[in-house]
């Protein structure tokens, strides 16, 4: 039923001759909240830029509501951004800051000190607009930044790594706001983290980006639970990458155990990667385990235990559970069938390095 | 016992810095005090006048120096300005590599000895044909005073940073209407006291314009070096005065302008 709003179509950009976006293919609906995840250098910040029309792709098209607009400057888009450094004019005072680009749009002066207003009233601001740039605190500024951005009621908002600079209680808070703002004004935001968690919380879409590639793309949920590789799964939490064979449908070999699972079609005695959750790994007693070890490394987090389990083969099992188990204990692993994760051996070796090098 | 200590310390270091001053400014203040001497004596004293100083702007050839000195300085001044600010904003774009060699060559004129600079521009508008005048004059201020803006106003584009810039453009700014609503006046003290700085080194400027100017035109400085020549009057002491006093107001409203545009916010 809803249309992409903004449709990138192989896009490739390249800066000094380093390839930061290959052949990029990705679809934005309208009114949904996509993050673009990855760590630096991924080329998720360029592939914001490329929207936002401060970047240039060297091929391909950025097609916005069924128009091309690869060659539209940013100043003739209809999006705004938000930048990771606030990009406040400190030399004019807040409501000046706000007002600015609706100027330029040449509105009535009433329907401006009415924006103004609304705005400021939006991101709990109310009665700030004589106060100077200077003397707000980081998260203040990031919202009045917001505020400037919103005004102009465009259709998408980008926001580039905007809470990067804010302490952690502070971008937990701008979090909820950010989603509470989202439903209030009912736009589309493409927003570029490296912070799985901020992605995870905020997000309807997540697209985790790798060199230029694009890993996967899905809901929150079938990134977390259904990672289609080492890449995504290991940078999307903590998790157990393991080898495995996979000897049938529904029957996964690892270290010489037998585990049934609810994988199909991955053909038989293929040799598959297993992604398994700290979180789901079951410590029992030695006999009732499908795969017996030591417990080697035990921390207390709070909400949890966070151990090691090394098996007879030398792999570190990582655990988190509520029940403690000593250094030194002897346990045994099990894994409920829904909660082992297969995934195809990486293609090429290009792509197992990337996996293991995050 | 210590109080004596720090107060014998604190007797030597003003001393030290009073005999510096003393150095510095005695000349100075020689002239200064010559300047209103009624005797034409370099060393007698015949009491106070100000008839130096009424025959120096009685005198048309002093009064039409002292106007092509400011006019000239005012307005290399202000286009060293214009073109200076261009060039920074487009060597601070630059990669690395030409940047730095780029700043290497704007620094050149600087430390490049002036005789050399003005026999160079000398030889120069003799060998393309232009003849020798008060816009020759203009243009070799303008070269000379387009590093001294570079300089001034490289730092502070430096501390702008590019984002403010697209994000005026992102909030549907054309490229220009953004720059001098937002760049601008981010780097507008470094413009000022880059067109301060290039109006005092206009002002005193001598050799340069000595081997510049034509025949007929005259700056202050080359006024008084050939009046000096001729055998010196103590109304080209007033005027040196005045010189003096003049730079030394615009160095100080250079140096404090920054400083107090800052404390305004």
């Amino acid at each position: 039923m809803s249309q992409p709003l903004i449709d990138l179509v192989n896009i490739s950009k390249s800066f000094d001759g380093t390839l930061v976006l290959d052949d990029l293919n990705l679809s934005v609906k309208e009114n949904s909240f996509v993050t673009l995840l990855g760590p630096s250098g991924c080329g998720k910040t360029t592939t914001l830029r490329i929207i936002g029309g401060f970047e240039h792709a060297d091929a391909g098209k950025v097609i916005f509501d069924g128009q091309d607009i690869s060659d539209l400057p940013p100043n003739k888009r209809q999006l705004n951004t938000v930048f990771q450094k606030y990009a406040l004019f400190t030399h004019m005072n807040i409501a000046e800051n706000i007002a600015f680009g609706l100027k330029i749009k040449n509105k009535p002066k009433s329907y401006i000190q009415d924006k103004i207003k609304y705005a400021l009233k939006l991101v709990n601001l109310d009665g700030y607009e004589n106060r100077s740039v200077d003397s707000l605190s980081g998260g203040q500024q990031q919202r009045i930044a917001i505020a400037r951005a919103i005004v102009n009621e465009p259709r998408v908002l980008l926001l580039d790594e905007p809470l990067g600079a804010l302490d952690l209680k502070l971008r937990q808070d701008m979090q909820y706001e950010l989603i509470r703002l989202k439903n209030e004004l009912g736009i589309t935001f493409i927003y570029v983290t490296h912070d799985q968690e901020e992605a995870l919380t905020m997000s309807d879409t997540i697209v985790v980006m790798n060199q230029g590639y694009i890993q996967q793309m899905g809901t929150p949920e079938q990134i977390y639970n259904e990672p289609e590789n080492a890449f995504v799964a290991d940078f999307i939490g903590d998790s157990n990458i393991v080898p495995g064979l996979m000897i049938r449908d529904e029957l996964v070999e690892i270290f010489g155990a037998k585990f049934t699972c609810v994988d199909k079609g991955f053909g038989n005695n293929r040799p598959v990667d297993v992604v398994i959750r700290p979180e789901d790994v079951e410590l029992v007693s030695p006999e009732e385990g499908t795969l017996k070890g030591v417990c080697t490394h035990l921390i207390f987090k709070g909400v949890h235990y966070e151990m090691e389990v090394t098996t007879p083969d030398g792999f570190e099992w990582l655990v988190h559970s509520t029940q403690l188990c000593p250094v030194g204990k002897e346990v045994g692993i099990r894994v409920d069938p829904y909660n082992i994760q297969i995934m195809n051996k990486p293609a090429s070796e290009d792509e197992e390095a990337v996996g293991v090098n995050e | 016992m210590k109080t004596l200590k720090t107060r014998i310390k604190y007797i030597a270091e003003n001393f030290y810095l009073v005999l510096t001053l003393i150095f510095l400014y005695a000349p100075i203040m020689t002239m200064m005090v010559l300047s209103f001497n009624q005797s034409k004596s370099r060393t007698q004293w015949g009491g106070f006048t100000l008839d130096w100083y009424l025959e120096m702007f009685s005198r048309s050839t002093i009064m039409d120096a002292l106007r092509n000195t400011l006019v000239i300085a005012f307005l290399s001044a202000l286009i060293a300005a214009i073109i200076g600010t261009a060039a920074s904003i487009a060597i601070n774009s630059m990669k690395p590599m030409p940047k730095t060699i780029i700043m290497g060559i704007t620094n050149i004129p600087m430390l490049n000895a002036d005789i050399v600079t003005g026999i160079s521009l000398m030889l120069a508008f003799i060998a393309f044909g232009i003849s020798l005048g008060f816009k020759t004059i203009l243009i070799a201020h303008i070269t000379f005073n387009i590093p001294y803006v570079i300089l001034s106003v490289m730092p502070k584009l430096k501390q702008t940073s590019r984002s403010t810039y697209e994000a005026a453009l992102d909030l549907g700014a054309s490229p220009l209407y953004a720059f001098f609503k937002v760049v601008f006046p981010d780097i507008l003290p470094g413009v000022l006291s880059g067109f301060l700085l290039a109006f005092t080194m206009s002002l005193d400027d001598f050799i340069i314009t000595h081997f510049t100017r034509g025949a007929g035109i005259n700056t202050l400085s080359t006024l008084i070096y050939s009046e000096v020549r001729r055998g010196i009057n103590p109304s080209m002491y007033a005027l040196s005065t005045i010189i003096f006093l003049a730079v030394l107001i615009l160095l100080i409203i250079t140096n404090f302008a920054p400083h107090a545009r800052k404390e305004e916010k």
